[in-house]
């Protein structure tokens, strides 16, 4: 997994409570059985005119210029800027993974699903919850103006507009595995004598579960 | 002080502790072909053992077609889903349900009915819906694939508690209005971030007397309400289901294990980070009206006018109307749907069978409806059925009977809305294009739903004899 240390780059303004992952990624294109090329296919349903299925070439079809993410500015940009209930519904990991796939390292919003929110991390994408008043802000600049965010993950905090930020909370263990891009599963496998001696009283007391 | 059933199952599982930081063992790991390949690959590629292969179960169930079955998966890129986890499972020497096998049928369906799912474990499943299995006093949580490649490879899921929240439904339910009606209502109330980092526990008398089909509705909808889980007490309807299904304990062993279950409920001085109580009486049969799980109102309402809601949730209100092609203070029982699906997680059991099935016997699919179906959870809920005609009751009157699967639910399969199409749907989410892009779903009991099959529209079932 990538670090995630410091970001810079545009905020995609989409303005929108709720976004489910149905949204974020059509469930015709989970039939792949690998973690990437999905980002082709992001909110395909919203980003392009005609219906999307697996093996189309996505470079010929039909954009929806009105939605924000095929404007040209926001072209490279890696932070998305988002509402409530960012990511509810299905625990899909292609969420995540088409998000990455496509380039955004960042999403700032007002809260997570509670799934999508830890697949996030475990893909080196960093989700950054703030107040309603806090993120209505950045609507507001974003409404005038691009607005380019600066992400300082070790300081917990987002400057903007030259001299303005705001800070954010992050567990400590989920900001340490993100800097220092952690795999997670070798991190626990660095424990597996106490795992096995938990199993040994564990299957005394519940000897019907072994 | 006492402890929550959320605490009591999450301390017998905590392998260390490291701050607010926990790593937990997990006791069933359920698998589908949807979010285990890109697991099975992450292990491969680094090398890496499965920890304890007699916790995983596997079923093909997103893909799998749910007619014509002996031609097999004619969808090319689903084939090499369900082939994928037919090698997986023949690779680690897995015990899988093919499709081919009577047992096959939705992973949240099957777990309980063969009692693979058992009071007090922790249970979890590359699926959001994971939450049903907590009907059954266990804890059971939804987690994304790389968190599925992290169990298979060390047993355990590295968690932080969750808040806990107590919904207590009181009083007693309208014989007519179900479990499902119930999520619904409580989903209208507190929103679909209502239980955002909650595990949430059901109970109070409405909860108590619900069958295990109705609790497992119930706590398959808490992830609607944001709940990672949802949880019941275990009591005497819960030892009833679970005796002598194929994989509970037996002999001994079961009553080893009742033992420590019925253990398995709150303390009494318990304290909840956050408590609702609900008055069953005041629920409806429910209809959704949007495109969230929380746009709901009860079959005697409209749909709401503009004015009624907050500003801050105007655009989504207005955004969903448009979508649904609804006009706000519409009622609700003026509402015709072209298609019908019974079917999914949610309500797919013997028992939802039975409850539209009453609404059908002796009557006729109404002209106006194109397509209506019946698509049963699993193998043994279809054979059930058969056993006891609904299958012939649900034929004569014009409906689809077919094979096991999520089908329509989520629409990976052959089974969707076409745009604009408008369908009444026992599942659980009526997300935009999540039964087809451009379809409208709303969300509905079973009963409700063989009701507007019947009558083309939605109907107070309550006033039908």
């Amino acid at each position: 997994m990538d670090k995630f240390v410091t970001l810079k780059s545009l905020a995609i303004p989409l303005d929108r409570s709720n976004i489910d992952t149905d949204a974020i990624i059509p469930k015709q294109f989970l039939k792949s059985i690998k973690r990437s090329g999905f980002g082709p296919n992001l909110f395909d349903e919203w980003r392009y005119l005609d219906h999307g299925e697996p093996g189309m070439d996505n470079s010929a079809r039909p954009l929806n210029y009105d939605f924000v993410l095929n404007k040209p500015e926001y072209t490279n940009a890696s932070i998305l800027l988002v509402r409530e209930n960012f990511g509810c519904g299905s625990s899909r990991e292609h969420a995540p993974w088409a998000l990455l796939d496509y380039g955004i390292k960042a999403i700032v919003a007002v809260s997570f699903a509670d799934i999508f929110y830890n697949n996030c991390f475990k893909n080196g994408i960093l989700p950054i919850t703030l107040s309603n008043n806090e993120i209505d802000e950045l609507f507001k600049v974003s409404s005038n103006q691009k607005l380019e965010i600066e992400v300082d993950l070790p300081n917990q905090r987002i400057n903007f507009l030259n001299d303005k930020f705001f800070e954010f909370e992050i567990d400590e263990f989920k900001k340490n595995s993100l800097i220092n891009g952690l795999d997670e599963i070798g991190l626990t496998l660095e424990r597996t004598q106490e795992i096995k001696n938990f199993e040994q009283g564990y299957y005394d007391i519940y000897p019907w579960l072994k | 002080m006492g402890k929550t059933l959320y605490e009591k199952i999450f301390d017998k599982h905590r392998v260390l502790s490291s701050d607010d930081t926990h790593l937990i063992y997990i006791d069933r790991h359920l698998i589908h072909e949807v979010t285990s390949p890109q697991a099975f690959e992450g292990l491969k590629i680094n090398n890496r053992q499965l920890w304890r292969k007699e916790s995983i179960v596997a079923v093909p169930d997103h893909n799998v077609p749910t007619m014509s079955r002996d031609e097999g998966i004619k969808d090319p890129v689903s084939k090499i889903q369900v082939d994928t986890l037919n090698e997986n499972c023949q690779t680690h020497n897995l015990l899988q349900f093919k499709m081919s096998d009577e047992r096959q049928g939705i992973v949240h369906v099957i777990g309980p009915e063969q009692g693979l799912t058992l009071p007090g474990m922790t249970i979890v499943c590359g699926d959001s819906h994971t939450s049903t299995h907590g009907a059954f006093g266990a804890l059971a949580m939804g987690i994304g694939t790389s968190e599925v490649e992290h169990v298979m490879a060390t047993q355990c899921l590295i968690q932080k508690k969750l808040k806990t929240f107590k919904i207590q439904v009181s009083g007693k339910l309208h014989p007519l209005v179900t479990a499902k009606d119930m999520a619904l209502f409580i989903i209208g109330k507190i929103g679909t971030a209502g239980g955002t980092g909650h595990a949430i526990e059901f109970c109070g008398n409405a909860v108590e007397t619900l069958s295990m089909e109705g609790r497992m509705t119930l706590c398959n909808m808490a992830i609607e309400a944001g709940a990672r889980a949802g949880l019941i007490a275990v009591d005497q309807i819960t030892l009833n289901y679970l005796k002598n299904k194929p994989f509970s304990p037996k002999g001994e062993m079961w009553e080893l294990a009742v033992k420590e279950w019925q253990t398995l409920k709150s303390d009494s001085d318990a304290s909840f980070d956050k408590t609702i109580i609900i008055d069953a009486s005041e629920i409806e049969p429910q209809v959704t009206w949007g495109t969230s799980p929380e746009m709901v109102a009860g079959i005697t309402q409209s749909v709401p006018k503009l004015t009624d809601i907050q500003i801050s949730k105007q655009p989504d209100f207005q955004r969903a109307l448009k979508y649904m092609d609804l006009e706000e203070n519409i009622p609700l029982s003026n509402i015709s749907v072209d298609k019908v699906f019974i079917g999914s997680c949610t309500n797919s059991r013997i028992e939802d069978l039975r409850e539209a099935a009453k609404f059908i016997k002796g009557k006729k699919v109404n002209s106006s409806i194109k397509l209506a179906m019946v698509v049963p959870g699993s193998g043994i809920v279809k054979k059930q059925a058969e056993s006891e005609g609904l299958d012939k009751i649900f034929i004569e009157s014009g409906f689809e009977w077919r094979e096991p699967g999520c089908s329509m639910c989520l629409a990976m399969n052959a089974d969707r809305l076409e745009d604009g199409e408008r369908c009444a749907s026992t599942s659980n989410r009526n997300f935009e294009g999540r039964q087809g892009k451009g379809g409208r779903t709303h969300l509905v009991s079973p009963a409700m739903a063989a009701a507007a099959a019947v009558h083309g529209h939605f109907v107070d079932i309550r006033e039908i004899n």
